[in-house]
């Protein structure tokens, strides 16, 4: 970084910090804090999305959609995450590997499964073992955010659906009077009411969405925690920058960057709390009704 | 020069059987200096990188280095994310019924042991290892309490905060580590494994066959001793 670092040797005090803090192992570092909350940036709609779709098929007057829902929620919510992410990744990979191949190579005789080997050919492999790394590392990180959905998305469909119960049944029964068909009736007062409801549950399964990002390594995506080990364990001459057992200080930059993000989740919440109770039939709604007619 | 006719002439004599968009994707772990690391550069370096790009080259095959855990390290490498381990993995008759591996490029090394005093009870007090190695099922059988981690950094550290009495690992991992004067070998040197070398995948038989081949040519025309010497000190290799 600085013309000064040619040789780590030579250096003491604030210019050795300065090189060290700088070496493009430390810049890989201070990426993974921006790969982390983009990646939570994509998740969480993703996973609210299928929380949703999940929560109307639960309520569904369709008998095997709600059994698919009921089956989705109560299974994914049962089995401990790690399983899953150790689950569905494999089985994504594994399955798309193996239709790739069943499409690309018919002529291929030898068994896929060989004793503990997965075989499929070369053309089938994806990504294939020619492109760059970054685009299996990308790979990785999408099948992350389908793993990270799945899982989250079985607890924002048991919030969801538990805040479309809590929407006071007169609203609805108002809209039926209305002559609204089932399908208005979700749409125009269930589903805007029901946010409210929803909220504290969603907020909470955000702040442990964030903090789960160490399971990534699991996928082969280098997250903030993995760097904080890897920079923070003690370094012999083999390294250019040899230093004791510092993983104290680069945990304690972690609880920083942790707490700032739960600071900003909660003030962000809060706003939204207050936006969508306006005009609720709820303590904080009322609340806030009282305030307006005061002013 | 010699040497370099040489390689090039074995280049071209292995380029014409091997495709040329044959990728070969090589996991390791990164935390074994000075095996495998990830430098301060942030790429993977080493004994092993050194080692694996001259055996690529030589094998006519363009290759990659993937960095994977290593506790899911053989998982991986059966379920055909990567093709070759190459991460200072000893070669085990246990490890050898799942994978395949080439001829030792690092001759059966001791094992020993370190800790902040002279003294510590070796077979009655707590040895951390690193989970999956043989060092941690070399513990295990001493009567010692096994304490095992993840990577092996963190069992350095268990020893340091006092969380063990010694941490029981390959003898040129753990050395490095005694040169600030806290730590110190104890103990005797214990033999372990039939040596250190690249594991495959059963099926790719013929993938091994390339790189056993270039095992074996840097044996005989000395590269691999200068390569072992420049890291692990003079005397190391004795191909």
């Amino acid at each position: 970084m600085f013309d000064f670092c040619a040789d780590p040797d030579l250096l003491e005090g604030g210019r050795w910090l300065s090189c060290y803090l700088t070496t493009p192992k430390h810049m890989m570092f201070y990426q993974s804090f921006l790969v982390v909350i983009v990646l939570m940036l994509i998740t969480a709609p993703i996973a609210l999305g299928v929380g949703f779709l999940g929560a109307l098929a639960t309520r569904s007057h369709l008998a095997p959609l709600r059994w698919l829902g009921r089956g989705y929620t109560s299974l994914v919510r049962g089995v401990p995450d790690i399983a899953f992410f150790l689950f569905v990744p494999l089985a994504l990979d594994q399955g798309l590997e193996y239709l790739r191949h069943k499409a690309k190579c018919p002529d291929w005789t030898d068994a896929i499964r060989q004793g503990s080997d997965f075989v499929v050919c070369s053309e089938a492999k994806f990504p294939l073992s020619s492109t760059p790394q970054i685009w299996h590392e990308l790979y990785g990180v999408a099948l992350a955010i389908i793993a990270f959905a799945f899982v989250f998305g079985a607890f924002a469909a048991f919030v969801l659906s538990g805040a479309m119960n809590a929407v006071p049944r007169a609203q609805l029964e108002t809209a039926e009077a209305y002559g609204m068909t089932r399908g208005q009736v979700t749409r125009r007062v269930l589903v805007p009411q029901m946010w409210t409801y929803a909220l504290p549950g969603l907020s909470n399964l955000w702040m442990i969405l964030i903090k789960a990002t160490p399971l990534l390594f699991l996928l082969g995506v280098e997250d903030v925690v993995y760097w904080a080990r890897e920079l923070g364990g003690s370094k012999t001459s083999a390294y250019s920058y040899p230093h004791p057992d510092w993983r104290i200080w680069y945990f304690l930059a972690l609880l920083v960057f942790y707490l700032l993000v739960t600071k900003l989740s909660e003030v962000g919440f809060a706003r939204l709390t207050r936006r969508l109770s306006r005009g609720q039939a709820t303590a904080h709604g009322m609340n806030e009704a009282r305030k307006g007619a005061q002013a | 020069m010699n040497k370099i006719i040489l390689s090039t002439a074995l280049l071209a004599l292995t380029a014409s059987g091997a495709l040329a968009q044959d990728v070969i994707r090589m996991g390791t772990e990164g935390q074994y200096p000075p095996y495998n690391m990830i430098g301060d550069s942030g790429e993977v370096e080493g004994f092993e990188i050194d080692l694996g790009n001259e055996l690529c080259e030589r094998a006519g095959l363009t290759c990659e280095w993937v960095i994977n855990d290593w506790d899911s390290i053989i998982p991986n490498l059966v379920s055909g994310n990567y093709d070759t381990i190459i991460a200072g993995m000893s070669i085990t008759a246990e490890r050898d019924e799942v994978i395949d591996f080439t001829q030792d490029y690092y001759p059966p090394t001791g094992s020993i042991y370190i800790a902040l005093e002279d003294g510590v009870d070796l077979e009655g007090g707590v040895v951390a290892a690193q989970t999956g190695t043989i060092q941690a099922g070399y513990v295990a059988e001493t009567g010692a309490t096994l304490l095992e981690f993840a990577t092996p950094d963190e069992t350095i550290a268990a020893v340091q905060n006092g969380e063990a009495d010694a941490v029981f690992a390959d003898k040129d991992f753990l050395l490095p580590y005694t040169e600030s004067g806290e730590l110190m070998v104890v103990g005797e040197e214990v033999p372990l494994g039939g040596g250190v070398g690249m594991g495959l995948r059963e099926s790719d038989t013929e993938l091994k066959a390339k790189f056993d081949a270039a095992i074996t040519s840097m044996k005989e025309d000395g590269t691999l001793n200068t390569l072992l010497d420049e890291y692990f000190g003079e005397g190391t290799g004795t191909y």
